[in-house]
């Protein structure tokens, strides 16, 4: 049949149908980027006259100010610093470890290969719930440390049931004749399944990162009194929640105006927090697509 | 997540000779497991606070036992009561709302035939996905704030007459979490639902046009009985994250005109465990939380297991 036969036979309300996918799109394109570009654009306003309302797509009074303010913030630097030092520390050794334990459990003739998946499994759906785990942590000495960003999260069953699932897919084969090589097992994971697995490294790499990179509630919750380990999100909180309390409540109205950042300088700091991720994640999108739809689903 | 059962596997006898052999894999077992133990089970002890008036200073095993007091303070607290429903409610209808949106942008998308137009679409539909709660909830509260977007919109239009101040009432409340998480989540929950109808035979597309079928009945008949199974595996994954979801957005958004509808079972945990120092009543609280969450997978998946293939274990 050829195009123009098929298109003839197409019926009415397909054009209707067709309408209501380009209205959709538009607007679902429209919301979700509106909010994002207009935060840009605020923080390139003047704080004063950005009060007044009303700044769509462009400043209306072009200012640096507000990013010199948020520059200015001594907890910023220090924030980003542990941000940064965090998500690297982080996504290098939670990679490793996980990969390595899904090299183990997806060994066919390991002796102990479905007691240890279920041994983590079972971590999934049951969890001592926050104050256990609060409780230990603070025995632990990991409270108030560095340290509490990293160690607690390493091994995360979902993260290495993905890569379990990509290692089994790889042949046998490669691994027998290795074998017969004389190659041990650290041999086989290192150089003949880690080169194969770089694409779903690359993913689960970029999900550490982007958890590790958002993380806030652990720095409230642990390190609240330790200034020296705030992240970025956290001190992006505080400046927020100071306007989020406000919007509602009386009692909290009584402190005054002087502890509400203005409109300009909160969007600022949201553009420093979230620039790197904006920028970063057109480039990365073809390793997370693949790795969710070839690890996650598939099984 | 579903697994195939029938696979036949040899077993691996254990003797010495054998372990020898699997020394490396013995050992990176061995590190992981003393990991998993420390991290992952041995808080599970701790839910034997629920159940005592634990002082840090006397420990677990020095503490009194009192039996159930705690469980029976927390289901005469009016507040506990109104956490539950708040934490169900906000669970559920963020569930039923991301999932409709998700299924309806990707049918949508792959309707889109011109690649230039579908990619950058797409790329643009996971960038809420990979921002922070934190950011998530400022922006949202800015375009909802008296002289934000939506006031305006809304002014311009003369739908009202004045500002309203969306944070302050509680009707507004629940709607808003649901607007955030699916703003924040529709493109990226598509992408599970784009796989599978990429899946989908085309041939069967082809068949349906020659019987004269619009895109509507396509959609309704081919499109949607193809991704029933993604739904349904989904759906019982979710299922049992339905009371997890309730704490990020809530504790951001929350304030205290809204606290009768804004606070969940998380917030009451934190707020009574590591606010007030009250660890009982805290984990006694986040025993029930992961009681009903079992409770919820285990039905789930006995309801899947009779009206459908898919099943979780």
């Amino acid at each position: 049949m050829d195009e123009k036969h098929y298109r003839v036979k197409q019926p009415a309300s397909d054009v209707i149908f067709e309408i209501i996918v380009v209205l959709f799109l538009a607007v679902f394109i429209v919301i979700t980027l509106y909010p994002v570009i207009n935060t840009v654009v605020l923080s390139f306003n003047d704080g004063i006259d950005a009060v007044r309302g009303k700044i769509y797509l462009w400043p209306r009074k072009f200012s640096m100010k507000n990013y010199k303010t948020v520059f200015a913030m001594q907890n910023i630097w220090v924030g980003a610093k542990i941000t940064v030092a965090r998500t690297v520390i982080a996504t290098l050794t939670s990679l490793f470890v996980n990969a390595l334990l899904a090299f183990v459990v997806s060994r066919k003739n390991f002796m102990f290969k479905s007691q240890l998946s279920l041994f983590w499994v079972i971590t999934m759906y049951v969890n001592g719930g926050m104050i256990p785990v609060f409780l230990l942590y603070k025995n632990l000495g990991l409270t108030g440390t560095f340290n509490v960003y990293w160690i607690p999260g390493m091994i995360s069953a979902f993260n290495m049931l993905v890569m379990r699932t990509y290692m089994e897919g790889i042949p046998e084969s490669l691994e027998e004749s290795a074998q017969l090589d004389g190659a041990g097992y650290w041999t086989i994971f290192k150089d003949i399944i880690s080169p194969l697995c770089k694409p779903v490294y690359a993913t689960i790499a970029l999900f550490i990162a982007v958890w590790q990179w958002n993380s806030w509630f652990d720095a409230m919750l642990y390190n609240r009194m330790k200034t020296e380990y705030t992240t970025l999100q956290y001190e992006l909180m505080k400046l927020l929640s100071s306007v989020m309390q406000q919007s509602g409540s009386a009692e909290n109205a009584k402190n005054g105006a002087a502890t509400i950042t203005p409109v300009t300088i909160r969007a600022a700091a949201t553009v420093v927090t979230m620039l790197p991720i904006i920028c970063l994640y057109p480039f990365l999108q073809r390793y997370f697509v693949t790795g969710l739809t070839i690890g996650g689903v598939k099984e | 997540m579903a697994r195939n059962r029938s696979k036949t596997e040899k077993k691996t006898k254990i003797t010495l000779k054998e372990m020898k052999k699997q020394s490396f894999l013995l050992i990176v077992s061995f590190f992981v497991v003393v990991y998993g133990v420390i991290f992952y089970y041995w808080p599970l002890t701790g839910w034997i606070m629920a159940f005592q008036n634990y002082k840090p200073k006397t420990g677990l095993l020095g503490s009194k036992f009192v039996g159930m007091d705690k469980f029976k303070f927390l289901f005469g607290d009016p507040v506990f009561i109104r956490v539950i429903r708040n934490t169900l409610a906000m669970g559920v209808l963020t569930l039923i709302t991301t999932t409709i949106m998700a299924i309806v942008f990707a049918i949508i998308l792959n309707e889109v035939r011109l690649t230039w137009i579908k990619k950058p679409i797409q790329t643009v539909s996971y960038l809420p996905h990979f921002l922070s709660w934190i950011v998530v909830t400022g922006i949202l509260h800015d375009s909802l704030s008296s002289t934000g977007i939506v006031n305006d919109i809304l002014l311009r239009f003369g739908i009202i007459d004045q500002a309203i101040n969306f944070f302050a009432f509680p009707k507004y409340f629940w709607p808003i979490v649901a607007f955030a998480n699916c703003w924040k989540e529709t493109g990226w929950n598509a992408i599970i639902y784009l796989a599978a109808i990429t899946a989908i035979d085309p041939a069967l597309y082809e068949a349906a046009s020659i019987d004269g079928a619009d895109r509507f009945q396509k959609i309704r008949y081919i499109t949607l009985p193809g991704i029933k199974s993604t739904f349904m595996i989904l759906l019982l994954i979710n299922v049992g994250n339905v009371l997890n979801a309730g704490f990020e957005v809530q504790y951001l958004l929350g304030n205290g005109l809204v606290q009768s509808v804004s606070q969940t079972i998380d917030i009451y945990v934190l707020k009574w465990g590591i606010s007030q120092n009250d660890y009982s009543l805290g984990t006694a609280a986040g025993l029930f939380k992961s009681a009903v969450s079992i409770l919820l997978i285990v039905i789930a998946n006995a309801i899947a297991r009779k009206y459908s293939e898919q099943r979780l274990f």
